[in-house]
């Protein structure tokens, strides 16, 4: 924004309405989403605003004002050069912004914990509750290389780059990632909660119109990441339950050696529907042991939690190749028939 | 035999590293070498060669390695805005079927290497430059502390920014973003060069840094003039104090992180993979330990700048000496509680969210402060809007946006929805921009005639200011706007047609800029060919208040004939107002430390280890870090290191002072 524009406070203030005009002319999706979590982070983003406009404004206007003012060719004005010290002034300073902070702190404690991805949802949106007993809806969310795979553990379903929901019903994502991080993105419906390999992270989030939106990654991972976007179907109850039938009507079906196929690299990925999923597929994708030749990460972490095996007791550290290169792994866990837990034929898939 | 022998010399490179499929590196190289030779002949020709090594190479002068520190990051500059500008211009054009100009291959390495030369090799090194050329002047001292790890630390800077050049041509740079973060930035996800030049690029500067840091404390804190007492420092030494202290304290957090990711890379290990134990999370929180501190590296010497600026061209003390000190310092620690806001979004819990939150909100307090003690040191002032006080005014204008945008980010619920967006992108550049860059060309302008003995021309210096402050926001207005759209950072290709007139208008905005920046070269070149007429004789142009200004303009090589002794916190302005008398007579002989090659030796022989290493050339990489740790023991058998500048020629120059004093 050129400077001239800013010289008058009520100039400044119909900047701000103009771009508020040219935010609603243009699709600021952020600010108007359909969905309650997004709907009450834009208030938040337009309360934090108009809290600190309290004092930009002003500041602003002195400055212009002081530059103006007290220019060298105004002789008029009242100079003083010694004068560098008021401590009515100081108290202003310190404190004018001290007290705004105090407020805006307060409203980041209370909103924090209110709009935190964790929390389990108490309102469908500002009129309704959530009744009692509601079990949210899961999906389970992986961030592959470079596409998204959804998995509806209660409807025993999948899908690649494709998200159905039910409007108005609260969803639990439960985020994870195959290699690198990604961000978990529907910008119409909540923040962004990044999905990481090896880690699991939650949004529990709804959306409160029906309709076709977009989702995206949101954190930067690599070559194909531009493209590494998908459809969010915001349906109605029935809708929904066709759309699951439509799933398991014409996909096939998500095999854990499926599973390691569809992990390769790739770029812009059509829709894939997956009518069921093998059993334990998602916790194994969590724990890294999806071919299961190595050591899943939990059952690691169990060991290291209990003391761990101490150096030159593991015996299955091995190479594997992946389709991005080599890395070191720990074989299976030994059991009843593998008592050093080595490295199991390919056949185990 | 023969086959290993040349693996260990020449490691992975060959010439499929060269990039000469890529008509834009090649056309750049093409420039590159022109560009080189004709600098080359053009010193051969004005035999110019001996000089430039005796007098700037070697020299040990804190000015001279200032200036040079200038020099590095105005070309760099260059190098970054260059990306930065075929970032623009592709983004403006890469949707629906019109895949733009760069491949994401190639455009991933360009927003990298953009954020990488930005922040380490412009912003750096400028407020290094500054803080170099200015902190012994302002404190009436000779030179720095340690004058030969002054030249070191330079060149080890300037050799991580060869590391940085020489990925354009030779093998490529990182496509991870200008943090690398795992696993990205790990082997399976990032096998080729591009992270290593990252990592040993950095690794070099990065001493280079931590040295100047330790230099300009121990300078700071020990070589004041008689009677400056800590609370009597001029403002912008008191900021280049709790700079270097943030230096000193967080680069080494940045050198231990990237040995760590050096680890994961070259040695096996698995501090940050997802196998075996190891973690991403761990070098997220490693890297912003020390990448938040940084960004206030980068702007308090800046404001420090803004500091002087305000009280010499309002021509009135600064308004609060001793709140902006206590404002400084608390800013100082207060960067190092604030860390996990660049991450709300990983899952931490509400409560620790909460904390960095309201954390980072309060230092807008101590940041306010400092607004409005500029405001009221402009309060009945007679103020001079000479082009320093005009960058001064249009940051304190763009600066609040930025730190309103930024407290906006500092709200951890509605960072889950403008984290990673346009919308941060455009509030970073609002404060580096809008306060670092701001603040380094007052800082140009309002020293160059100590520099230099003359002006920059006044006219292109308003140019350059107008072009950058409305470039600037039609640059990035575009992007708050995108970012509220959904729009996220990085990205190098849309289908969403109604988001292409932003980017275009942001485009705009980056041409705008570009037109700033060759103003400003203009300037420096017209201010060349007028000098006669912008010459200044009293070595106090502005008429401003710090020791600086008391002194010859360029001052001579010993800055000060006699030490000053200081009464006041404007010292030389106290001294102009007691109407204190310049000696004259009674020169003794200056004892001065003498220029050496060793730090450029040392730095080169680094930067060619840093080299090797990237190509894993183990047998040069050993050869060099032997030859380094030899020519160091070398260097401290070197006992021929000061010499006195004679009585005689000491009052000659003085005496060329007084003669100019009275022609002015």
């Amino acid at each position: 924004m050129p400077l001239n524009t800013l010289r008058h406070p009520l100039a400044r203030l119909g900047a701000v309405a103009a771009l508020a005009t040219t935010l609603s002319g243009c699709n600021a999706i952020v600010m108007k989403p359909h969905g309650d979590i997004a709907m009450q982070q834009a208030n938040l983003i337009v309360t934090s605003t108009l809290l600190m406009l309290l004092i930009i404004v002003p500041v602003i206007a002195l400055t212009l004002f002081f530059a103006f003012r007290y220019r060298a060719s105004n002789t008029k004005a009242t100079y003083t050069p010694d004068w560098d010290h008021s401590t009515k002034l100081e108290l202003v300073i310190w404190g004018a912004p001290l007290l705004i902070i105090i407020a805006l702190g307060a409203i980041t404690w209370i909103s924090t914990h209110k709009l935190d991805p964790y929390r389990p949802l108490d309102r469908i949106d500002a009129q309704r509750a959530v009744a009692p007993g509601t079990k949210p809806l899961v999906v389970n969310v992986v961030a592959l290389d470079w596409k998204w795979l959804f998995l509806y553990p209660e409807q025993g379903i999948a899908t690649v780059n494709e998200l159905a929901v039910p409007v108005d019903r609260p969803i639990e994502f439960r985020i994870t990632a195959s290699t690198v991080m990604n961000s978990f993105y529907v910008p119409e419906m909540a923040g962004m909660v990044y999905a990481m390999p090896g880690m699991q992270t939650k949004l529990n989030a709804v959306m409160n119109a029906t309709g076709s939106y977009d989702g995206i990654s949101a954190n930067y991972s690599g070559a194909g990441f531009s493209d590494m976007r998908f459809k969010v179907l915001s349906l109605k109850d029935g809708d929904f339950d066709q759309w699951v039938k439509t799933n398991r009507a014409g996909g096939q079906a998500l095999s854990r050696a499926g599973y390691l196929e569809l992990e390769k690299p790739s770029h812009k990925e059509p829709v894939r529907r997956y009518a069921k999923v093998e059993e334990g597929l998602y916790d194994a994708v969590l724990n890294r042991c999806v071919d299961g030749q190595k050591m899943c990460s939990h059952e690691m972490m169990a060991i290291d939690a209990a003391g761990g095996l101490g150096k030159g007791n593991v015996k299955g550290v091995r190479r594997e190749s992946t389709a991005r290169g080599e890395r070191t792994v720990v074989a299976a866990l030994c059991t009843p028939d593998n008592p050093l837990g080595l490295p199991r034929p390919a056949a185990a898939q | 035999m023969n086959m290993n022998l040349s693996e260990s010399i020449f490691g992975r490179l060959n010439w499929e590293a060269i990039p000469y499929h890529e008509p834009i590196l090649v056309a750049t190289f093409a420039g590159v070498v022109l560009g080189g030779l004709a600098v080359l002949a053009l010193l051969t020709k004005m035999r110019l060669w001996g000089p430039l090594w005796r007098d700037w190479i070697c020299s040990i002068d804190h000015k001279k390695i200032g200036i040079m520190y200038m020099v590095l990051g105005i070309v760099m500059l260059l190098r970054g805005f260059a990306d930065a500008i075929m970032m623009r211009m592709h983004q403006a054009v890469a949707f629906g079927a019109n895949e733009g100009f760069l491949p994401p291959h190639h455009y991933d390495q360009v927003f990298t290497a953009h954020g990488v030369i930005m922040i380490f090799f412009v912003a750096m090194p400028l407020v290094t430059g500054l803080m170099n050329y200015l902190v012994p002047l302002q404190i009436g001292a000779r030179d720095v502390a340690f004058p030969f790890l002054n030249n070191f630390s330079f060149w080890m800077t300037t050799g991580g920014a060869v590391l940085v050049m020489m990925s354009l041509f030779i093998g490529e740079f990182a496509k991870t973003g200008w943090l690398a973060y795992p696993p990205l930035s790990g082997l399976l996800a990032s096998p080729d060069v591009g992270v290593d030049y990252y990592i040993w690029a950095l690794q070099v500067a990065g001493v280079g840094t931590t040295l100047s840091g330790i230099n300009l404390i121990a300078t700071i804190l020990k070589m004041r003039a008689p009677g400056m007492k800590l609370m009597n420092m001029p403002v912008f030494t008191w900021t280049a104090l709790v700079t270097n202290v943030l230096i000193v304290a967080t680069f080494p957090i940045l050198g231990a992180t990237l040995a760590l990711l050096t680890g994961d890379r070259y040695l096996g290990t698995n501090f940050f993979t997802n196998d075996l134990g190891g973690n991403p999370m761990l070098y997220v929180n490693l890297i912003w330990i020390w990448g938040h501190p940084e960004v206030y590296i980068l702007v308090l010497p800046v404001f420090g700048v803004f500091s002087e600026v305000v009280s010499t061209f309002s021509g009135k003390r600064l308004f609060g000496y001793a709140s902006m000190v206590y404002a400084t310092c608390v800013i100082g620690v207060l960067s190092y509680l604030v860390w996990l806001h660049h991450f709300f979004t990983m899952g931490s819990g509400a409560s620790v969210n909460s904390f960095f939150g309201i954390t980072t909100m309060i230092i807008s307090i101590p940041t306010g402060a400092k607004i409005f003690n500029w405001l009221f040191t402009m309060y009945r002032g007679r103020i001079r809007f000479e082009v320093p006080m005009l960058w001064t005014v249009g940051f304190m204008v763009t600066f609040v946006i930025g730190g309103m945008t930024g407290v906006m980010l500092a709200v951890p619920a509605a960072d889950f929805v403008l984290h990673n967006s346009l919308f941060l992108i455009a509030h970073f550049h609002n404060v580096i921009i809008g306060g670092v860059v701001f603040g380094i060309f007052a800082g140009i302008n309002y020293w160059f005639p100590k520099a230099f003995g003359y002006k920059l021309d006044d006219f292109w210096g308003r140019v350059s200011f107008w072009f950058w402050l409305v470039g600037f926001w039609v640059a990035f207005t575009p992007l708050y706007v995108l970012g509220l759209m959904g729009v996220t950072r990085r990205m190098s290709h849309f289908d969403d047609p109604s988001l292409q007139i932003w980017f275009q208008i942001a485009a705009v905005g980056a041409g705008l800029v570009a037109i700033g920046i060759a103003a400003f070269l203009v300037q420096l070149v017209v201010s060349y060919l007028r000098r006669e007429q912008l010459r200044d004789l009293t070595g106090d142009p502005w008429n401003a208040r710090t020791l600086e200004w008391s002194t010859a303009s360029p001052p001579p090589d010993y800055n000060f004939a006699f030490t000053p002794v200081v009464h006041d916190t404007d010292a030389w302005h106290d001294m102009k107002q007691r109407g204190a008398r310049r000696p004259t007579g009674g020169f003794k002989p200056i004892h001065m430390p003498k220029n050496t090659a060793a730090g450029f030796v040392i730095a080169m022989l680094a930067t060619a280890m840093g080299f090797a290493l990237v190509w894993h050339m183990w047998l040069p990489a050993a050869l060099a870090f032997a030859a380094m740790v030899i020519a160091a023991i070398v260097h401290t058998f070197n006992y021929d290191r000061d010499f006195h500048i004679p009585a005689d020629e000491v009052t000659r120059s003085e005496d060329a002072r007084t003669r100019a004093l009275a022609a002015a």
